[in-house]
């Protein structure tokens, strides 16, 4: 009969477990001062950068649609928490100094007050309209969503309807990130030019608790949301619907035949990691403390595939481990701690070299290892591809294939 | 007398060159019918265009009762509306399992939503049992279907389509790949299928519409140069000169 979804998809316990401990391991680390706070936020954003390289996952490694422009939403979902905290954190700045002045403050003086700080160094003085809800938590975290969400589903409607596939969708999603990035590099986009938002590690109204405190909140939030969504993807892609985006993936006409609307499903996956990427997004630009357009340059998303690519498509856990473990990685390499190597005629310095090592990592895993560092779980499990050099298993020995076989 | 499938007076071209010249063909509710012809005579694009693929640059296609236009429809709404089609390379999800890929073609909403929150039954269950019995695949449903022989796949193909349940199947060279052996049991199986449904075969091996004893249409440059009996049409002086006197 059918099998129930958890011995479907054997990993999710495991991957929840060490997910589990790592969280645990990480807090009383931090609890003993074992770890240094910023540590303690690189975890957490490589939490995050984990989740986007989930959803990236779900639609590169199993509907096939290798967006490079995903990084895109994450910036997005950035942007729209961080105009939160920076008017938020503002209003109280502003409300306090106008406190010495005497006179109770006005709204509209705090108003001004809030749109002089922030808009000060492009050289304005008024609120944009997109920043309406920005003194509303509550409408900002529906915009992380929706709007990500909206810009998904407006692009993937309009490249997958006019059937847009293979490379030249992505790219189609790589001008799409560029242009967004021109445009947010304008002073007058209305978020600041290429000066971004800042001080996003300052939670408004917690000015008591200190970064350390706040560091943990955010690991675990990011850890609460990478487990949650591996469960939700887990139990999607284990079911039908997980069957069709892989069928899309395999064989789209053929799909189309059997009735399912591949557009529409092409569409729903999209706007889901969008949404996903989003949330990623915002929940790592405040352990970042910063965001500006250059997170939305294409190099960006392109990370976001060569992650999934060295961790293994087509398998959830392979999407985590590459985006941690590529991720954590660039960070120690161009961190400086690296030791260089001397070579005598000249020097490997890897905060240079790292991306060369990075490309060649990349380049031997196509060729050597296309399955990933999730293939070494396959390895130890026992389990191999046949070896049949890209060739199907063609017609058996004694079928013919023009001609009519005689008796 | 109504018909399932009507096309008529449909003319497609490709850069000129006419694919289809002012077709006009039909077939019943419950009726094998065999499209033979030379390469080149049309036969894949009348397929393309009666499930939607290509879109005919004038004539009309109807299906069913209500005759409604098909060529409005999206490939998929057309598969929803009951046509099945079976390419000539068999083009099951070699990645997925047998039981996969009949679950994928069985009858059941085809929307993403309700796609997402689709489990299966019993009652579905015991479906894809009954059809990878019929086609001989009962002791190999947890395989991949890449693991299948070609023969295999083929069935495993055809198994797919009837899981549709369409009222029209279009079959292309269903037979090809096949040992002696399995190209009967294909015979017997498409016999039977058309006892309940249309069944419309496009194959160009005399021998195996022989063995589907129906009625047949030549196709001729875009254009039915015959119908009726495969007795008939071979005696037929503009198909022997076209299609069968060549060897």
């Amino acid at each position: 009969m059918t099998r129930s979804f958890l011995t479907r998809t054997p990993s999710l316990l495991i991957f929840i477990a060490c997910l589990a401990l790592f969280t645990i391991a990480v807090t009383l680390a931090a609890h003993y001062g074992l770890m240094s706070t910023s540590f303690v936020k690189t975890l957490g954003k490589t939490l995050c950068l984990c989740l986007a390289a989930l959803a990236m996952d779900l639609i590169w490694g199993y509907a096939g649609i290798l967006s490079l422009g995903h990084m895109a939403f994450f910036a997005l979902g950035g942007y729209m928490i961080g105009m939160w905290l920076m008017y938020a954190r503002t209003e109280e700045i502003v409300v306090a100094s106008l406190m010495n002045s005497g006179l109770p403050a006005t709204p509209e003086e705090i108003q001004q007050g809030i749109a002089s700080q922030i808009f000060g160094v492009v050289g304005a003085s008024d609120l944009p309209a997109i920043w309406s809800f920005a003194h509303s938590l509550p409408l900002q975290l529906i915009l992380v969503v929706a709007l990500p969400g909206l810009l998904a589903l407006i692009f993937g409607w309009l490249a997958f309807r006019s059937r847009v596939t293979g490379v030249y969708l992505s790219i189609l999603t790589q001008a799409m990130t560029l242009a967004l990035a021109l445009y947010l590099f304008q002073n007058d986009s209305g978020l600041r030019g290429n000066n971004g938002l800042s001080g996003l590690q300052n939670l408004p109204g917690l000015d008591a608790v200190s970064q350390d405190t706040i560091s943990l909140w955010f690991f675990w939030a990011s850890a609460a949301a990478l487990g949650l969504a591996y469960l939700a993807l887990s139990w999607i892609v284990s079911g039908k619907f997980g069957s069709v985006i892989r069928a899309i993936r395999d064989d789209e006409a053929r799909v189309r035949f059997l009735g399912y609307s591949v557009e529409g499903y092409k569409l729903f996956v999209f706007t889901l990691t969008a949404v996903i990427v989003a949330l990623a997004g915002a929940l790592y630009y405040p352990q970042a403390g910063i965001i500006n357009p250059a997170e939305l340059a294409p190099i960006a998303s392109i990370y976001l595939a060569v992650w999934v690519a060295i961790g293994g498509r087509g398998r959830l856990y392979g999407a985590v481990i590459g985006a941690a473990v590529v991720s954590l990685l660039s960070s120690w390499f161009t961190g400086g701690r690296a030791p260089s190597i001397p070579l005598g005629f000249m020097t490997i310095n890897w905060v240079d070299w790292w991306q060369v090592l990075l490309g060649a990592a990349f380049v031997c895993v196509t060729l050597f290892a296309p399955k990933g560092i999730g293939g070494l779980f396959d390895a130890f499990a026992g389990l191999r591809a046949p070896d049949r050099k890209g060739a199907p298993l063609g017609p058996d020995q004694g079928s013919l294939q023009e001609k009519e076989a005689v008796e | 007398m109504s018909q399932l499938l009507e096309v008529s007076g449909v003319t497609v071209s490709f850069d000129g060159f006419r694919a289809i010249n002012n077709l006009t063909f039909s077939i019943g509710p419950a009726e094998l019918r065999a499209i033979i012809g030379p390469n080149g005579a049309g036969k894949s694009t009348f397929m393309d265009i009666v499930t939607g693929k290509t879109k005919p640059d004038s004539g009309t296609v109807t299906f069913g009762e209500k005759s409604a236009s098909l060529l409005k429809l999206s490939e998929a709404k057309i598969a929803r509306a009951g046509v099945g089609r079976k390419f000539q390379r068999p083009t099951v999800f070699e990645d997925q399992t047998v039981t996969e890929n009949l679950t994928l073609a069985l009858k059941a909403a085809r929307s993403p939503w309700r796609v997402l929150g689709w489990r299966s039954k019993p009652a579905d269950h015991a479906r894809i049992e009954a059809l990878a019995a019929q086609v001989g695949l009962a002791d190999h449903l947890p395989r991949k279907a890449g693991e299948l022989s070609h023969g295999q796949k083929q069935w495993l193909e055809i198994a797919m389509l009837l899981a549709q349940e369409p009222r029209l199947l279009l079959v292309d060279e269903p037979a090809a790949g096949m040992t002696l052996a399995e190209r009967e049991k294909t015979t017997e199986l498409l016999v039977d299928i058309a006892k309940t449904r249309a069944v419309v075969v496009v194959e160009h091996d005399m021998e195996f519409v022989r063995r589907l004893n129906c009625r047949v249409t030549v196709l001729h440059e875009g254009s039915v140069l015959a119908e009726g009996s495969l007795d008939h049409v071979t005696k037929n002086q503009d198909v022997i000169d076209v299609y069968l006197g060549r060897g």
